[in-house]
């Protein structure tokens, strides 16, 4: 199954050793919706294509970057609460135990700060550890260890250790449950020196960032999301391998920019029909790379459309997009027609309540809303 | 620290009354390798395992090299303190004057793939795993030429080709990564080990009992010795812990109380650690030691000890006159020679500050060095 490489860079062109271009075509097309696909709608001409691809649920097609990874390199271990016997919490991990054993996947007792800090001491000698929050928001336990530790480790020590480490959870609003499993914690990490953080949401794109953060040599936070571990997409078989660093063009436009990561691109997405058919042409890039900003691609967007509207499921206070905001006025006012908005979370704990928990989040009826009022 | 350069072949010398065990005649400062079998000050007190012998395996050429590296590290700190007080050496420093016995004693008993890490007093650790004191002042002064270019300062040396990883300054935060270390040593089979180092103060950290569970769940090579100087920065240890039976604490893993300020006790407990920790899992050692400084240049050190306290340990369980007396009671040197000793690392570490305080200051440009591995994208992208 393990051919040549294939890197797919954000604006769909590709970097391929081997293989036609025919696959280059297919490639192109990138899957946005969040429905899941049912089996009578797979069409059989699908097998007839130049390229080999299958469908899979996001969580699968992680799982299928973290085993080709474990395959490939013995130094890449996981460790995290239920990961091992029980196949993982949200079945990232179903399976690895039996094949990879008990040093390779380790459960470990309910004390995040000392995994985590074990995580960090073990790539500190060359081990490659991937440590898994059961949910994002219990890596605040660790925080001391991601932040001191991790992020800095590489340069106070002058560059003598370098701390390859992967830590992953799924965080973000989930279907009503609760404040305290609901976080968001990309906002509180993105100050700290020395890591990278990034956020999938495609079954293409996890699979594509694992295998990347897994083979970076700096600290890397991978940021999932509860409600997208049952996408289904069709991937390449071929290997294949993110750009840590780029964003993802999801549909090109010339009105305005929507940057967007996680989830709300789905909301985006929507939206974005609805607009289409108003007669509005919006171009939507999934940033992924949430520490540093692609700001390259960001601002050829900008530097075209001139409108800018970011949309992200972060608080409003001190988030994501308060920091985009931030870098883009910084790098590109010239080229801004208008000031840019940002469409964030509400900054209050995600109730319990259903309807509650909506109004928290952005709706794509809001961003409709938003996207008239900048194009006016 | 190798004697190599002590010549045997002096030739006027006072002949002094022999002592029971030297059978020949007195002679120069001794670099022999005959075993010679002592003491501990106190025995072994031990929690859920047999304590090992208190009768100790030594030889004059390793009593002398203790001397040596005690005496390095003493001059070392002393010398910290002033440059300290002068303003070359900046925000915190935290010395370790008193408690020399528990690094060097460990040196002696493991070798530089074991690996050791440690919290903020950490300059003589580093000077044990193979550091330069060139290194070591240049780091305190913020130079280049610094172990970590003059990035991280007095709180995080490394050293990571003899397995010294650090130097931390979170109270307690180095217990995790020992054990990660430990995890390393274990997943890759290679009969090493990992001391972690930490404090009577850190002792209440709960991420060392998490750290704890999971070394003795998993049977992690892992020895966590508690450097009880009883002080918690400025509270007394009984102020601080329900239980200040450190070596007790680890409750299902056993552990060892050791003299820490005896450092054939320390080469002692760390050997018979070493062998356990291969077989069995985690172990406790709590060294009883006591550092002369306050916590840190800002803590005068006297506002919540007495001088007589700190007095009466200089008098009593100094660590290198203790050693002092023992090669002066075997006749393996004459005071003279002891005191030349130490008049050459006085000048050695004079040399090396006088180096260190014209040597330059890192380039503007590094303070955006290491912070990403460098070629790995990032950067790119830096504004």
């Amino acid at each position: 199954k393990k051919t040549s490489l294939v890197v797919v860079r954000s604006d769909g062109s590709l970097n391929l050793n081997t293989g036609s271009s025919a696959g280059a075509r297919r490639l192109d097309q990138l899957v946005t919706n969040a429905v899941a696909v049912s089996a009578s709608l797979l069409s059989t001409s699908s097998t007839s294509l130049a390229v080999l691809i299958h469908e899979l649920l996001l969580y699968e097609a992680l799982r299928e970057g973290l085993e080709e990874e474990m395959d490939r390199d013995n130094r890449v271990c996981v460790m995290g609460e239920d990961v091992g016997h029980y196949g993982g919490s949200y079945k990232v991990t179903r399976g690895l135990a039996d094949k990879f054993g008990d040093l390779r996947v380790l459960d470990t007792p309910i004390a995040e700060n000392a995994f985590t800090g074990m995580g960090i001491g073990a790539a500190m000698t060359g081990l490659r550890p991937i440590v898994e929050g059961m949910n994002m928001g219990f890596l605040l336990l660790a925080f001391n260890q991601i932040s001191n530790n991790c992020g800095m480790l590489h340069y106070t020590s002058g560059g003598q250790f370098t701390i390859p480490i992967v830590i992953r959870g799924p965080g973000g609003v989930g279907r009503q449950l609760g404040a305290e499993h609901s976080q968001r914690l990309e906002s509180y990490f993105q100050s700290i020196p020395g890591i990278q953080m990034v956020a999938c949401s495609t079954p293409y794109n996890a699979k594509g960032l694992m295998k990347a953060a897994i083979r970076s040599e700096n600290p890397v936070i991978l940021f999932e999301h509860v409600l997208l571990y049952n996408l289904k997409e069709r991937i390449p078989d071929e290997e294949y391998i993110c750009n840590l660093e780029e964003a993802e063009m999801v549909r090109p436009g010339e009105h305005i920019t929507i940057l967007t990561y996680s989830r709300m691109r789905y909301h985006v997405m929507q939206a974005a029909k609805t607009l289409v058919n108003k007669g509005y042409d919006p171009e939507v890039i999934d940033i992924r790379s949430l520490k540093p900003f692609d700001l390259h691609t960001i601002g050829n967007s900008v530097k075209k459309t001139h409108r800018v509207l970011i949309v992200e499921e972060c608080m409003r206070t001190g988030g994501i997009g308060a920091s985009l905001t931030a870098a883009i006025n910084e790098n590109f006012i010239d080229y801004l027609d208008a000031p840019i908005v940002c469409l964030s979370s509400q900054d209050v704990p995600t109730p319990y309540a259903g309807t509650l928990e909506e109004f928290t989040i952005v709706q794509p009826a809001q961003i409709v809303t938003a996207v008239e009022q900048l194009c006016q | 620290m190798a004697l190599s350069h002590l010549s045997s072949t002096r030739s006027n010398r006072l002949l002094r009354p022999l002592a029971a065990a030297a059978s020949s005649l007195c002679r120069p400062i001794s670099t022999s390798t005959e075993p010679l079998v002592i003491e501990t000050s106190i025995p072994f007190t031990p929690h859920k395992c047999e304590p090992p012998s208190r009768s100790v395996e030594t030889n004059p050429q390793e009593l002398l090299t203790f001397f040596r590296d005690m005496a390095t590290m003493r001059r070392m700190e002393i010398a910290a303190d002033s440059l300290y007080k002068a303003k070359l050496i900046r925000g915190f420093c935290h010395l370790y004057d008193g408690q020399e016995a528990v690094c060097v004693g460990m040196e002696a008993s493991i070798n530089k793939k074991d690996c050791i890490i440690t919290a903020y007093r950490d300059h003589c650790t580093f000077l044990g795993r193979g550091g330069t004191l060139l290194e070591i002042f240049s780091e305190l002064m913020g130079r280049q030429g610094g172990c970590s270019k003059g990035k991280g300062g007095s709180m995080h040396f490394y050293k990571k080709e003899s397995g010294f990883y650090g130097g931390h300054g979170i109270v307690g935060a180095q217990v995790p990564l020992g054990c990660g270390l430990a995890f390393a040593q274990k997943y890759n089979k290679d009969e090493n080990v990992t001391f972690a180092l930490y404090g009577d103060g850190a002792a209440n950290q709960g991420q060392l009992f998490e750290a704890l569970n999971i070394s003795a769940l998993w049977d992690l090579p892992i020895i966590l010795v508690c450097e009880n100087n009883h002080y918690g920065m400025g509270t007394a240890e009984w102020r601080a812990a329900k239980s200040p039976s450190y070596y007790k604490r680890g409750d299902y893993v056993p552990g060892l109380k050791v003299d820490g300020m005896d450092v054939l006790a320390v080469k002692q407990a760390c050997k018979f650690a070493k062998e356990h920790v291969l077989k069995n899992g985690p172990i406790i050692l709590e060294m009883d030691t006591y550092r002369y400084h306050g916590h840190s240049m800002s803590d005068p050190g006297s506002t919540y000890r007495t001088r007589d306290e700190i007095s009466g340990v200089r008098q009593e369980r100094d660590p290198i006159e203790r050693v002092r007396k023992l090669v002066l009671g075997h006749d393996l040197a004459t005071e003279k020679e002891l005191k030349d000793i130490e008049k050459e690392i006085r000048k050695e570490v004079d040399e090396a500050i006088a180096k260190a305080k014209v040597s330059p200051m890192p380039e503007p440009s590094e303070l955006f060095t290491n912070v990403y591995v460098k070629g790995f994208g990032t950067e790119v992208f830096h504004s």
